[in-house]
């Protein structure tokens, strides 16, 4: 008989009949256990009592699907109250589905989650084993064939180093992963290790949110443990801390979501963010920024005077803009009707700058 | 189940600081000497601040790639790991001996040995010297050569320079070269005047440091005067003032290094079997000096 995806593997029938010897097996809907008199084996439209261990291999037989969903969840994954296995049983929403419903689907395409940038599908291996599939979520649609596969989750560490312009992402969960690459066939450990190195500890916090233990750590503590050339940051004013996460902390930058506040009753008005998994305390690249912020806080404010026209002034807040939004590698080369066009930057340098580099020749006060 | 979680400094700018990190870890993981391996960056991540959490297993050793003891060793680290109990003087420290310490982080509930840094374990001082066989391609250099170790030196930490310092020590009582000589970044004796420091004609330069970045590949190879634009780049050896000096990349680099990490957790209880053997297979490595 030829090997169907619900088939049942001997070992695994051993092993059910291993654990039944320590007591009853009740799991996802599935019950075995053995009485004075025989084998009881029961799923949810079916249940047969006094059975010989030869009778219970082939109901369990008849019945794969439950058994080797067991088996998947009890020998292969474990991990009893770890993030690990909570994350795996969320992707296939085990808590609302039957056996029966997960099977199907996981065999009829998969069952997709996106986390982050990435879409994570599980889908149906032999004896009910899982295979786990990551890749660009703007390469849901793309064939397998047209990605570039790869087979080692340490490749995506490779990967995931830098954005498709070749620079350095010091942030993983800035939203600039590359597309473009599937890592498919994963056994439920390697998607484990492949996702800790794209978004490292989201899994445990995404865990540790669902159980309320997740352990927020709020701005001014985080600032007040700093030491050395960052014990500065606690002297960064509230409202700051309120642009220094609209700076870097929004989804336009980083894709987690902003649980920590000003303090733990002193709220920020900037968007926490819409995703999956919590950003616990300020991270070390909002840290070392905040420090930089602290020291420019610290300077007076000046009255300057400037000679701009109208069109000037708006080109100033539009060169602004697109750097802040990341904009200027999209502007067009001849596109003059940009205010961050190259060109026009150039002619604005060229009229209004001095040769010291100062703004229509007012010098900078220290 | 055991873990070994190596701390790292890792960089917001530089993308192969974190290079040698992952390398050891990765000859580690194919050992099996643990069930989990994991890093964690103060500039990275995963942060400190998770790293434990990342891990299953409730004994974890960790092991600071970091070069000497002192601010990050002592301070840093344990703060943000959280182990709340840790106090500098639990290592019986003299600068250059720690071992580890065995604590408790309450937040993930979970025994943690922490392990002295790789810089100051017995076993660097011979990574310098292999250092200096991979420079010159000579696994007998020695006779005819000085040897100068490279230290970041810092005037804070009176540390930084004792690492440097002791393996100096250590490698001169092997006798092998004929002169060993501490230079330091930013304190006395410096870098820059490499050749003042030696009468021998060939002299290997060997920076203690985790990995290649600014001050191996930029600050040092100029201050030396190996070349005067550090991106055009150096001649191994180059010729100055009457010198050749042959200079390593990062101490940090080495293979071998997996092997001090090893060495490290093991000390401080790790059950690690016979994967000592196989990574020295895997990097080349010689028993310790210190065995």
């Amino acid at each position: 008989m030829p090997a169907t995806d619900a088939d049942l593997a001997p070992d695994q029938f051993e092993d059910l009949v291993d654990a039944v010897t320590g007591g009853p097996v009740e799991f996802d809907g599935l019950v075995v256990q053995y009485e004075d008199d025989g084998y009881v084996f029961e799923v949810p439209d079916l249940h047969r009592e006094h059975l010989s261990v030869e009778e219970l291999e082939r109901v369990a037989a008849a019945n794969a699907e439950w058994v080797s969903n067991w088996h998947f969840w009890n020998v292969v994954v474990g991990g009893e109250g770890t993030a690990r296995r909570a994350f795996l049983r969320w992707l296939e929403a085990a808590d609302e589905h039957s056996v029966r419903g997960r099977y199907d689907a996981m065999a009829d395409g998969g069952i997709h989650h996106e986390w982050g940038e990435l879409l994570v599908t599980v889908e149906l291996g032999e004896v009910g084993y899982r295979r786990y599939e990551l890749r660009h979520v703007d390469d849901a649609d793309a064939g397998r064939g047209t990605l570039t596969a790869h087979t080692e989750p340490r490749n995506l560490r490779d990967l995931s180093k830098y954005d498709d312009s070749g620079r350095y992402r010091p942030l993983k969960t800035a939203p600039s992963l590359v597309d473009g690459w599937v890592l498919s066939d994963l056994t439920s450990g390697e998607l484990k290790e492949a996702l800790g190195f794209v978004y490292p500890a989201t899994v445990e916090n995404w865990h540790r949110e669902q159980e309320g233990t997740l352990d927020v750590t709020h701005w001014r503590e985080t600032a007040e443990r700093q030491t050395g050339i960052y014990g500065v940051v606690e002297e960064l004013p509230r409202e700051a801390v309120e642009w220094v996460t609209e700076a870097a902390c929004v989804d336009s930058q980083c894709l987690k979501r902003r649980e920590w506040q000003y303090d733990e009753d002193d709220h920020l008005e900037t968007p926490g963010g819409d995703g999956p998994f919590p950003c616990r305390e300020p991270c070390s690249l909002v840290v070392a920024a905040a420090r930089k912020w602290t020291k420019l806080e610290e300077e007076d404010e000046h009255t300057y005077e400037f000679d701009l026209t109208p069109s000037e002034k708006e080109q100033l807040e539009a060169i602004v803009d697109a750097v802040a939004d990341g904009r200027t590698e999209g502007i067009r080369e001849a596109d003059v009707y940009e205010g961050a066009n190259r060109y026009r930057a150039r002619y604005l340098r060229a009229k209004r700058f001095d040769d010291d580099g100062n703004l229509c020749g007012v010098p900078t006060e220290e | 189940m055991q873990a070994l979680v190596i701390v790292a400094h890792g960089s917001h700018l530089n993308p192969a600081s974190s290079t040698p990190t992952y390398a050891h870890a990765d000859t580690i993981r194919e050992s099996g000497a643990f069930d989990e391996v994991r890093e964690a960056f103060w500039k990275e991540e995963p942060s400190f601040r998770d790293a434990l959490r990342t891990v299953e297993s409730e004994e974890v050793f960790v092991v600071p790639l970091f070069i000497s003891e002192g601010y990050f060793t002592e301070e840093v680290i344990p703060r943000e790991l959280r182990l709340d109990e840790w106090d500098p003087d639990l290592w019986e420290s003299d600068g250059t001996s720690a071992s580890q310490a065995t604590l408790y982080a309450e937040d993930v509930d979970k025994t943690i040995h922490y392990c002295g840094p790789v810089g100051t374990h017995d076993a660097m001082s011979d990574v310098i010297v292999k250092r200096a066989e991979s420079v010159t391609e000579d696994p007998d250099v020695g006779e005819g050569f000085g040897l100068s170790v490279v230290g970041h030196g810092t005037e804070r930490n009176e540390n930084s320079a004792k690492a440097i310092e002791y393996h100096a020590d250590r490698i001169r009582d092997m006798g092998r070269f004929d002169e060993v000589k501490a230079l330091y970044m930013d304190e006395e004796p410096e870098v820059d005047d490499v050749t003042d420091y030696f009468e021998s004609e060939d002299v290997v330069v060997v920076p203690l440091f985790v990995a290649d970045g600014y001050h191996t590949q930029e600050d040092i190879p100029e201050d030396m005067g190996l070349t005067d634009d550090y991106r055009t780049g150096w001649d191994t050896p180059a010729a100055v003032d009457g010198h050749r000096i042959w200079y390593a990349g990062a101490v940090g680099t080495e293979d071998f290094m997996a092997d001090v990490i090893l060495e490290r957790a093991a000390e401080a209880g790790a059950d690690i079997r016979d994967a000592l053997e196989k990574v020295r297979e895997a990097t080349g490595g010689v028993p310790a000096s210190g065995d």
